[in-house]
């Protein structure tokens, strides 16, 4: 452990006071759709600029992962992811929450948050800069195979209909392409129309999509929104360390997961959570029903995102290039400072990295009382509130959320008619998860094809670019092993049964 | 029933958090006592970028100046259009102002219907600029320009760079080069100039055409020239492409505009408040560290006349790339 003095200069009243409000204030604005845990870092950025560069890290540090973790209440409760990061949490979290069950998959979501933000946050503080690296290993081409092995997530991911999920995601591939182009700068696909020039905003797409189905849903069915239960039972927190203990192997993968997909600046939150947690289904025990309310999917998703945390820190403090989008807001507002990251940032100045790496851990420790009480008042505000004001509610969200995410009236048009779409595809039997995930991964892809054919083209060696480096076949083998191997088992699996018969 | 009423006063306190991170303060009319409220101060692009971190370097001089704060929002996308495209519709009171960019604004009307001119943009100032730079790793065989240029030209098109998005500072400073050292390079764009540093940290590319910033922010990096008329304070030992007898004076500006129903008393004193600040030896001080070259073209014909001649010489450089017909 690098500095006990550190955690000493950590533990001062008005660090711990930050990192008691950062992680609140976070998490009840990661609750909220539309509000990011990146814009959450930037309404702070001002308040910081008085303070000591090492609590105004654990400022916003705290806020941020207050805000991952936050993002959980409305995937599980509402159905709506509250931050990208929290997009595979619904996939088990609501049906666990439709079931009766949204007070253990919060408490759930809770203890695999803290797991995994504490993982990240030993990686930053012991392997920073060696682990670093990996940033810079990742090329363009990395991405493109990456941002493929994603899309290869579909497969896993369409209940029932392989060729509804494929469709879906081929439409969200299609409306990533709307506006100006990432990488190449020309305008696309936008009919002319001033609303389509900033093009589909992932979070207002994630609302849209998410939320506006559960909406119509509510108010065209009877009945409760969520089962319940009589009775309280409080946190049923024992039964969650049971099953987090049980579920050991995932939840430490997921998180490992997390931490290195935060160390990539091309990466993120949402693809952490969905890699582990499709690694998750992919080795699920017998009897374990992931999608239906496994509470192994909201482990690997939240564990994963925590960690994204930490990670991210690890090249935006040591390579001064940004992990996840926070942690550009977190560097601009050191610059302002007039602290330079950079590998001496912990040699040098290993006071203020060490203290702030202290109070990050601090704070997400801090985010298992607060996290298990605010995720109550959140469960139990759903469960109790009358339609007659959830439904306004939630609708006056939806549009405040998605007009925040850029103070654009554009991005609150377009939530509405990709809401009023996805509950009529809804009925036809698609989902929506897909079609985010072709919308995130798009952009992704695409540029880290532009730019790899650009430099194979340049070297005469574009097989090579695309085929001959080491992590792109790793990610290639990976791909294809996901994909083939459910058909190649269930093939054994036929000849074994013929086998027998005969 | 107890709790319920307790969710309820929680959910509107949640609210009420919203609502405060939702809306940025309205502004009244401007009085005697200008400014008597924070002025706001939109930035059309994402939190974290320059145009953020330079508007942040302000921000505390404004205070201490003024006694007013600047509050900071952001309204990205379209590259800066969507911004820009609703300049002109918000209340020009003087308690409204938005950051502008070039080449952008100059641009952009030209390859398409944005929803703004470059004529409906009311100027008050241009503060700085980064100028562009050639960056390499520390590592570099290119110890000189010369270097570069040398193996350039035994190997045409084999020499990479990274570089910030199509259409931008970078590109149309790499367009340039080659025009002027007659070679020919490869131009990869990326998202943004951390994307392009780090594909030049990674080894993917020879060179990073971007600006004097990253030098300043990125260990194990060093310039090889830089597109400014003099050498930048903080790099004395690196040439302008001018001594190496290349003519590239180039780099991405910002300036501060205001909406166009802002009245012209209103924009003097709002111009003269931001040159106060600019003119500020700390402010100066803090900008140059951060490897930025401030300028000052204030509102009337300073500006007017520096964005006429940029305009004409961007374009130029455009229609060479291929970017404008």
């Amino acid at each position: 452990m690098a500095g006990l003095e550190h955690l000493l200069a950590a533990l001062t009243p008005i660090n711990l006071a930050f990192a008691l409000f950062g992680v609140v204030a976070g998490t009840v604005i990661g609750a909220i759709p539309g509000l990011t845990a990146t814009m959450s870092v930037a309404v702070l950025v001002p308040l910081t600029f008085a303070m000591p560069t090492s609590s105004a890290l654990i400022l916003m540090g705290a806020i941020y992962t207050g805000a991952i973790y936050g993002g959980a209440y409305s995937a599980i409760l509402l159905n709506t992811p509250g931050t990208p990061s929290a997009i595979a949490t619904t996939f088990d979290g609501y049906p666990l929450a439709k079931k009766g069950d949204g007070d253990y998959a919060i408490t759930i979501a809770c203890l695999a948050s803290v797991i995994g933000g504490l993982v990240g946050a030993l990686a930053l503080m012991t392997l920073a800069p060696p682990l670093s690296q990996v940033a810079l290993a990742f090329g363009s081409v990395e991405y493109f195979w990456l941002a493929i092995f994603g899309l290869s997530l579909i497969a896993a991911l369409s209940e029932g209909s392989l060729l509804k999920g494929v469709a879906g995601g081929a439409l969200g591939l299609l409306l990533s392409c709307i506006g100006v182009a990432e990488v190449a700068g020309d305008v696309r696909l936008t009919f002319g129309l001033q609303t389509l020039l900033s093009g589909i905003q992932i979070v207002a797409a994630l609302i849209g999509l998410y939320s506006i189905p559960v909406l119509i849903d509510l108010v065209a069915q009877p009945g409760h929104h969520l089962q319940v239960d009589s009775g309280s039972r409080g946190f049923r927190l024992g039964e969650a360390v049971r099953y987090l203990w049980g579920d050991k192997i995932n939840t430490i993968r997921s998180a490992v997961i997390g931490t290195v997909v935060g160390i990539l600046p091309g990466a993120g939150g949402s693809i952490a959570s969905l890699v582990s947690y499709s690694e998750a289904r992919r080795t699920a025990k017998p009897g374990q029903a992931y999608g239906k309310g496994e509470p192994g999917g909201i482990i690997a998703s939240e564990s994963a995102n925590n960690a994204t945390v930490g990670g991210g820190f690890i090249p935006t403090l040591v390579l001064g290039i940004p992990g996840t989008p926070p942690d550009a807001v977190i560097l601009g507002a050191l610059l302002v400072q007039g602290v330079r990251t950079g590998p001496s940032l912990f040699t040098n100045q290993g006071e203020i990295v060490y203290t702030f790496i202290w109070g990050l851990i601090l704070a997400t420790i801090l985010m298992l009382p607060t996290g298990l009480f605010i995720g109550r008042y959140a469960y139990r505000t759903i469960i109790t509130l009358p339609k007659a004001l959830l439904v306004p509610a939630i609708a006056f969200m939806t549009i405040i959320g998605s007009y925040a995410i850029r103070n654009n009236i554009s991005d609150v048009i377009i939530m509405i008619v990709l809401g009023g779409l996805g509950w009529i595809i809804g009925r036809f039997g698609f989902t929506a998860s897909p079609i985010v995930l072709g919308l995130i991964l798009g952009p992704i892809a695409e540029s880290g094809f532009v730019q790899a054919w650009t430099i194979g083209t340049a070297t005469d060696d574009r097989f090579g670019m695309f085929f001959g480096r080491p992590i792109s076949i790793a990610i290639i083998v990976f791909t294809l092993f996901t994909l083939l191997s459910p058909l190649v088992l269930a093939r054994l699996q036929k000849i074994k049964e013929q086998a027998h018969a005969d | 029933m107890k709790t319920t009423r307790r969710s309820l006063v929680l959910t509107g306190a949640a609210l009420a958090f919203v609502a405060g991170i939702g809306l940025t303060a309205q502004p009244a009319p401007a009085q005697a006592e200008y400014p008597e409220k924070p002025i706001s101060y939109i930035i059309p692009f994402g939190p974290g970028g320059e145009s953020d971190i330079t508007a942040r370097l302000q921000q505390p001089f404004f205070k201490e100046k003024f006694g007013q704060d600047l509050v900071i929002s952001y309204k990205p996308g379209g590259g800066g259009a969507v911004g820009w495209a609703t300049l002109n519709t918000l209340k020009g009171d003087g308690y409204t102002m938005m950051g502008v960019n070039l080449p952008h604004i100059v641009l952009q009307p030209q390859q398409k219907d944005v929803g703004y001119k470059t004529d409906d943009i009311t100027m008050l100032y241009w503060f700085h600029y980064t100028p562009d730079a050639i960056v390499v790793t520390d590592d570099s065989p290119f110890k000189t320009l010369q270097d570069l240029i040398k193996h350039a030209k035994e190997n045409p098109g084999k020499v990479i760079f990274s570089g910030s998005g199509k259409g931008t500072a970078p590109h149309l400073a790499q367009v340039r080069f080659d025009k002027l050292a007659g070679v020919k390079t490869t131009y990869v764009p990326f998202k943004g100039t951390g994307a392009s540093v780090a594909a030049l940290m990674g080894k993917q590319v020879s060179a990073a055409m971007a600006f004097t910033t990253v030098a300043a922010n990125y260990e194990k990096t060093r310039l090889l020239a830089v597109a400014m008329e003099k050498r930048h304070p903080r790099f004395p030992d690196v040439p302008t492409f001018k001594e190496l007898g290349m003519d590239i004076v180039s780099g991405a500006y910002r300036g501060i505009a205001v909406p166009k129903s802002t009245p012209e008393p209103v924009r003097q004193k709002l111009t003269a408040m931001i040159k106060a600040v600019n003119e500020d030896p700390a402010f100066r001080k803090k900008m140059e560290e951060g490897g930025f070259a401030v300028v000052d073209y204030a509102h009337g014909k300073s500006a007017d006349d520096f964005l006429s001649s940029f305009a004409k010489s961007v374009t130029a450089s455009a229609k060479e790339a291929g970017l404008l017909k």
